[in-house]
């Protein structure tokens, strides 16, 4: 399996990742090395197993309708790169 | 006691730093010990050591002093305020413990080793935290790991580069490497781990210490800063099974705040420990004993055959073809995990923002592309790739498929028996800077250990032996989901009669190449 640069780049854009020219030829030869061993998963005898979705078996966890109060709003505020009022700071979206 | 006949008691401080922790409980109760001294004793083992280990992101020393005074009031005042709190295990008051540094602690920073969360301060405690706190436990400090946990080497990490106390050129593995280099070398009594895909039981086996992963479920999550979230889990790294079944004590159960954790009844995992396995039926999967699996390995591991058979366990070879299946799937599926995972850290609420950017994009782009090593760039990359529309199928859809297969494969196993048997890790702690350019031969590091957490099973590690370098090796035992008192009780049987802590310790070498 072999990636091209187009298709690791498009992959970076989705991931909001910037690539340099380094990374970009170490990882298109990672991304191959390791699809390469993936491949592995071809041969496993999976024709009768369904998806495993999550880990448990239980479906659901359901919990009462309780408004419960998280009491350090403080604390989430004190570590946010830029705040104003009890708000996030966020450059201008709209021009 | 007086204090002359206390002062002849008084143990020299390497002594008390090389004890487990439940010797260190029954010298707190005989008085001969307090929290202070113990404390003391730890703090000056870390002055000495740490600057060869590496082991601790951030130390809480100054505190920890202050805390076992409190601790020692608690235990011994009759004060009606301590009595009445039935949350504290009063057994465990005043030990101290270290934390990996992915656990959320409020006061104290959580960088999970990564520049992205640097300065990170966590509003809440984790469950686990919360649970270590009531219980009286004194944290020593939050230690060293592969960034978010991506690693079987600490290597990863943004913050230094963890050492194996055995070897000091060596790895400790990872990526739990700060945890098990910590309790090998004595500075701490034990800490916690997190594993995803062998991150506690690997790094256990290179550093000569016992490390479980409970099953999927049993221990809380709320707080673990989120790696792969269907695989990952909280468990106890120590100096041995016994006080790996006391922290279990304390970190297992139910939690409202983790969705997927299991309410089911309590379990005392140390009353679990029994000394006895005769008629315990054992499973050896060959496959775990071919290819890559380094020959020193091998023979410590057919010892430990030896030894269970003479301990009237029943060991019987059998198969179980699915190491190269589940690894491939581990990394799908984990990767992909985390590229969702890790899409929060978006430079707005917390963690780090670039001081260079003109629009909210470009301020998205270049805080994640700041703060992100390289490994985890890596793999959020691989797990974007595999979620992305014309490969999901392929990929990720065929994973969770094997997923299932694999569960089905080590099903058919404990119909038959009640352990699994094979190595922690293909080879013994190798040399710092050796795989770091090569991430498939890492990720090969994980071939026996990640097939445990894609079936939802638990595992230990234990020390089986060493090699001629005098490097030790790890055995693991693999139970079927909720046996860890059957899985504790088996490397227990096989502890007591090894005595691996009296015959082998760390040197602390640093040979010049």
């Amino acid at each position: 399996m072999s990636v091209s640069k187009d298709e690791l780049l498009h992959i970076a854009k989705l991931a909001n990742l910037k690539l340099n020219d380094n990374e970009i030829d170490k990882y298109l030869k990672n991304l191959e090395d390791i699809l390469n061993y993936a491949e592995v998963i071809e041969n496993a005898p999976i024709d009768d197993c369904t998806e495993t979705i999550g880990a448990n078996d239980n479906a659901n966890a359901f919990r009462s309708d309780i408004v419960s109060e998280f009491d350090n709003i403080d604390g989430i505020f004190e570590i946010a790169p830029s705040t104003e009022r009890n708000m996030f700071k966020i450059p201008k979206v709209i021009q | 006691m007086s204090e002359m006949n206390r002062k002849e008691m008084i143990l020299m401080e390497d002594d008390i730093t090389r004890l487990t922790v439940h010797e260190l409980v029954d010298k707190l109760n005989s008085n001969e010990l307090t929290s202070e001294e113990i404390t003391k004793a730890y703090i000056d083992r870390i002055n000495e050591k740490e600057k060869d280990v590496n082991a601790f992101v951030t130390l809480t020393t100054d505190t920890a002093l202050e805390k076992a005074k409190e601790m020692d009031k608690k235990r011994y005042s009759n004060n009606a305020e301590f009595s009445g709190n039935t949350k504290m295990r009063e057994n465990l008051v005043g030990i101290p413990i270290g934390i990996k540094d992915n656990m959320c602690t409020t006061g104290v920073k959580t960088t999970c080793s990564s520049k992205m969360l640097e300065n990170f301060v966590s509003p809440y405690n984790a469950t686990v935290v919360d649970k270590v706190n009531d219980s009286g436990l004194i944290s020593l400090g939050k230690l060293n790991m592969d960034e978010f946990a991506m690693g079987s080497s600490t290597e990863h990490s943004a913050m230094k580069i963890t050492r194996n106390p055995w070897d000091l050129n060596k790895v400790p593995g990872g990526s739990s490497g700060g945890s098990a280099a910590a309790v090998a070398s004595d500075m701490v009594p034990w800490a916690l781990g997190s594993d995803t895909g062998g991150s506690i039981r690997q790094p256990a086996s290179l550093c000569g210490v016992v490390g479980l992963k409970p099953t999927y479920g049993l221990v809380s999550r709320y707080g673990l800063v989120a790696f792969a979230s269907s695989l990952d889990q909280i468990g106890p790294i120590t100096k041995d099974v016994k006080d790996c079944a006391m922290l279990m004590n304390v970190i297992a159960g139910y939690d409202e705040k983790d969705s997927t954790s299991i309410d089911m009844p309590k379990v005392d995992y140390v009353s679990a420990l029994k000394n006895d396995v005769k008629g315990l039926k054992i499973g050896v999967p060959k496959e775990f004993f071919g290819e890559g699996i380094n020959e020193e390995v091998k023979d410590q591991l057919q010892k430990a055959i030896e030894i269970y058979k003479e301990l009237g366990a029943e060991v019987e070879e059998c198969s179980l073809n699915i190491s190269e299946y589940a690894l491939a799937t581990y990394y799908i599926v984990s990767c992909a995990e985390a590229s969702s995972n890790l899409g929060r850290f978006d430079g707005i609420r917390y963690g780090h923002r670039t001081e260079n950017f003109s629009d909210l994009n470009e301020l998205f782009v270049n805080s994640r592309t700041e703060g992100f090593g390289d490994e985890v760039k890596r793999r959020i990359i691989l797990g974007t790739y595999v979620l992305s529309s014309g490969y999901y199928d392929a990929y990720y859809k065929k994973a969770q498929k094997v997923r299932t297969f694999v569960k089905k494969e080590f099903d058919k196993c404990f119909a038959k028996y009640d352990v699994l048997l094979t190595p922690t890790s293909p080879i013994p702690a190798f040399d710092i800077g050796s795989k770091s350019d090569n991430p498939l031969e890492m990720y090969l590091a994980d071939i026996c250990t990640v097939s445990i957490n894609i079936a939802n099973l638990c595992a230990i590690s234990i020390p089986a032996g060493v090699t001629s370098d005098n490097m030790p090796v790890g055995m693991q035992l693999i139970g079927n989901r909720f046996t860890e008192a059957t899985l504790l009780n088996t490397a227990y049987t096989f502890e007591q009669k090894t005595n691996f802590r009296d015959k082998y310790k760390p040197s602390f070498r640093r040979e010049e190449k």
